[in-house]
């Protein structure tokens, strides 16, 4: 089977060490998160792992019932680029006087649709957001003037169809299904 | 103790309590219903085995001789009695020496609860003494852990890991508790665990997926069952019986499956896997429809998946989704407990009797018997052989021992040989294979099954592993069995050099102390038998005795264990030799 970029939304109970058991199952199996994120979700008290991985659709399917296995997970869903709709943000950390000496650089502010976060006398720190090809070619464009400093976030991504938490939390949720 | 643990249920739901944190684990052990312990005592758990001391009339712990052994002693008592064992050990090298124990009931399935002191809380993370950090350690070897680092959260704690340990499929729990937490006190309420809200321990089973099962099941030439503990742990022995013999499937064990259903029944064909039976391996390849229930398709059992039941329909009947189709495709996936599931497909099925089936079993079963058991059980050549000394312990037993096998050739013998009437009477090591489980599990299934006999079946190589548990036996007067067949070998590992490794037999030659002497040492009555004339006589005074007894059997030192599935080969090439 074919490897693919799947987007593993995870929706649990806010506990310290379920990162480390959700992280040994990858580990177990020998396949490389390449990006996770932890945030709250839409429902109050309920964590999401948003996790990006490049894998077949069989051992994403296997991994992600060994995710919900685990007691404090609510219920872990899997979905393919297409079916989400998902975002990365980039910052990255310029000498000030490039802003100025260089026209170039304000176009691909202009183009990128990026933002200028903050300006001091040494620096200015640029905020990007979109898909990871976007944030490469946008580093690509940057890096010849030197960036000081680059850091890339995990992928944030929402689902097209529902992710029921609720019902499964209110007990409304057919698990047969 | 039923009594006692509705008193103390009772005055705990009228006014909270004030008490420390350790005397708060007494009673939530007790209202747990657990009032036997297996530990080891050290600096952080100090309060607790304090508390021990006071709570002894009501709660009895048992000193084991190694904390490993703690663990083992309380998966036989679970494994024999279905309930939550339970071990407590110091933090530290006492917490890390529970790791095997909890790893073996985790892939086991079986009820643990497993408590563990740690160094208070203002010292965790610094490397304080006997620091270790176990919660890591364990987190893949467990259903669920938790570290409590304030006494105030003891009693939901507690609850929720005797609720999680038995739950569902069953598995083991570990609790941390820093000592701060033990000394420190707090307003005392019980209240049992029903709910976890992230956790759904038992799918609703699906009507579809039952009618679709039956289905298949009806209209197969050629069905076939292949068990597994999920019918001891779901407790649907009945259930099961009654589906085999309506629908006239034969059926076949796993190796933790076994004492599920009587070994005499007619229609139960043995085991299946790497050293099970020849025709229920040799078959699953020609059944047109295979019923997997509560089994979860392990490597041992498979042999090689590509050419696995590839022509046949596959069912499985599961408690857990994460094993429908990890390792096996099925066609139907029934979830739910298989009592439920077992008791709707029941009444969809019809009458059935497969005989011409059922008799390329018994076909291939005469050709195992000439090539193999035979030989086995009542052999002709000088040597005494693992499988003689099994039927001479179901003569002697009328099979109705529990048997508590360790692991190597003698735990594919038990199994293979022994017989038996009644359920949870097979206690093994499955899934680990942990050499050493037998000794503490026997002492663990014999004091959660007191009115029964338990015989360990024990290799001299993984004897010596726990063997120190015998001053446990000694100390409590524990009365179980233990026969060690010796071959002056590690004979698995041996039998694998002999066969793909060209004999090189590269450190499996054991130099054996006198085990009869040993046993003594402990004031523990033993014999020695070398020769065959001796067996029988042996085998029934170690039967009759009241107390505890050590019986060595010297067998023949470069047996085999066949039929075999050589590792990675397809179940349609089981040898026989
Ligand atoms: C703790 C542990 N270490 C190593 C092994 C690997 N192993 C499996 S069977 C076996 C030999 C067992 O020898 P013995 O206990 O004498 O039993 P026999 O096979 O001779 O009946 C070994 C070393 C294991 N299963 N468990």
């Amino acid at each position: 089977m074919e490897k693919e970029w799947f987007t593993i939304s995870v929706y649990s109970e806010n506990n310290v060490g379920l990162l480390n058991r959700i992280s040994g199952i990858f580990l177990k199996r020998h396949i490389n998160i390449e990006s996770l994120n932890v945030s709250k979700s839409e429902i109050e008290g309920v964590s999401k792992f948003t996790i990006v991985v490049f894998t077949t659709p069989e051992w994403t399917r296997k991994i992600v019932g060994q995710i919900e296995k685990q007691i404090e997970v609510i219920k872990a869903f899997y979905h393919t680029d297409e079916e989400t709709i998902y975002q990365e943000s980039a910052l990255f950390k310029i000498a000030s006087d490039l802003l100025f000496d260089e026209r170039q650089i304000q176009n691909i502010i202009k183009e990128s649709n990026s933002q200028i976060v903050t300006v001091s006398r040494d620096f200015f720190v640029l905020a990007k957001s979109g898909r990871k090809e976007e944030i490469d070619e946008m580093h690509d464009l940057l890096e010849p003037y030197g960036i000081m400093q680059f850091v890339r976030s995990g992928r944030i991504a929402v689902s097209k169809t529902e992710m029921p938490i609720s019902s499964i939390l209110n007990g409304y949720y057919d698990y047969s299904k | 103790m039923e009594t006692l643990k509705k008193e103390e249920t009772k005055t705990n739901k009228q006014t909270p309590i004030k008490i420390s944190g350790a005397e708060a684990i007494i009673h939530c052990l007790l209202a747990e219903g657990a009032n036997l312990v297996y530990g080891y005592p050290g600096g952080a758990i100090m309060p607790i085995y304090d508390e021990l001391y006071k709570f002894q009339d009501k709660l009895t712990h048992i000193l084991t001789r190694h904390e490993q052994g703690a663990t083992h002693a309380a998966q036989g008592y679970a494994r024999v009695t279905g309930d939550v064992g339970v071990a407590m050990a110091t933090s530290g090298p006492g917490a890390t020496n529970l790791v095997t124990g909890l790893a073996d009931a985790q892939i086991d399935s079986t009820p643990m609860v497993c408590i563990t002191g740690q160094v208070t809380r203002h010292l965790l993370g610094s490397d304080a003494f006997q620091e270790t950090d176990i919660i890591g350690i364990s987190t893949p070897v467990t259903k669920w852990n938790y570290q409590i680092t304030r006494a105030e959260e003891i009693p939901e704690i507690m609850a929720k890991a005797f609720y999680i340990a038995r739950s569902g499929r069953p598995g083991p729990v570990l609790v941390d508790i820093t000592k701060n937490a033990q000394f420190e006190e707090l307003d005392f309420f019980y209240e049992p665990c029903k709910k976890v809200r992230s956790y759904n321990p038992v799918p609703k089973p699906n009507k579809k997926a039952i009618e679709a099962a039956a289905e298949l099941i009806n209209s197969a030439k050629k069905p076939y069952i292949v068990f597994g503990q999920g019918v001891i742990l779901g407790k649907a022995e009945e259930q099961l019986k009654s589906v085999v013999e309506k629908a006239g499937i034969p059926a076949a064990w796993t190796i933790l499956g076994l004492s599920a259903m009587d070994t005499d029944h007619p229609l139960n064909v043995g085991m299946v896997g790497m050293h099970g039976n020849y025709g229920p391996n040799l078959l699953t390849n020609e059944c047109d429809v295979l019923i997997a229930i509560g089994m979860r398709f392990d490597d041992r059992v498979t042999g090689d998946l590509d050419t696995y039941a590839k022509q046949a329909k596959v069912i499985h009947f599961d408690i857990d989704p994460a094993e429908i189709d990890k390792n096996v495709k099925t066609d139907v996936a029934v979830l739910g407990n298989a009592r439920e599931t077992l008791d709707l497909l029941l009444p969809l099925l019809n009458e059935n009797r497969h005989e011409a089936w059922h008799n390329e079993f018994k076909k291939k079963y005469e050709i195992e018997f000439d090539a193999v058991i035979k030989n086995d059980i009542h052999p002709t050549k000088e040597g005494l052989t693992m499988g003689e000394v099994m039927e001479e312990i179901n003569i002697a037993s009328e099979n109705k021992a529990v048997i508590v096998s360790d692991v190597g050739q003698h735990q594919m013998f038990a199994c293979r040989y022994a017989k038996f009437k009644q359920t949870k009477s097979n206690i093994t090591s499955g899934g680990l294979g942990t050499m050493g489980f037998a000794l503490p599990a026997a002492i663990g299934a014999k004091m959660g099954a007191m009115d029964r006999e338990v015989v360990a079946i024990i290799g001299d190589g993984g004897y010596q592993m726990t063997i120190q548990e015998l001053g446990t036996i000694f100390q409590n007067k524990t009365p179980v069995k233990i026969v060690v067949l010796n071959n002056d070998h590690l004979g698995m590992v041996r039998q694998w050099q002999e066969l793909f490794f060209d004999s090189r037999y590269a450190s499996t030659v054991m130099v054996n102390p006198d085990f009869v002497k040993i046993a003594e040492g402990y004031h523990i009555k033993s014999t020695r038998v070398k020769e065959r004339k001796d067996l029988k006589a042996a085998v029934e005074e170690m039967m009759a005795s009241k107390d505890a007894f050590f019986l060595e059997v010297c067998v023949e030192k470069e047996d085999n264990v066949f039929p075999m599935i050589p590792s990675g080969a397809s179940v349609s090439d089981v040898r026989l030799k």
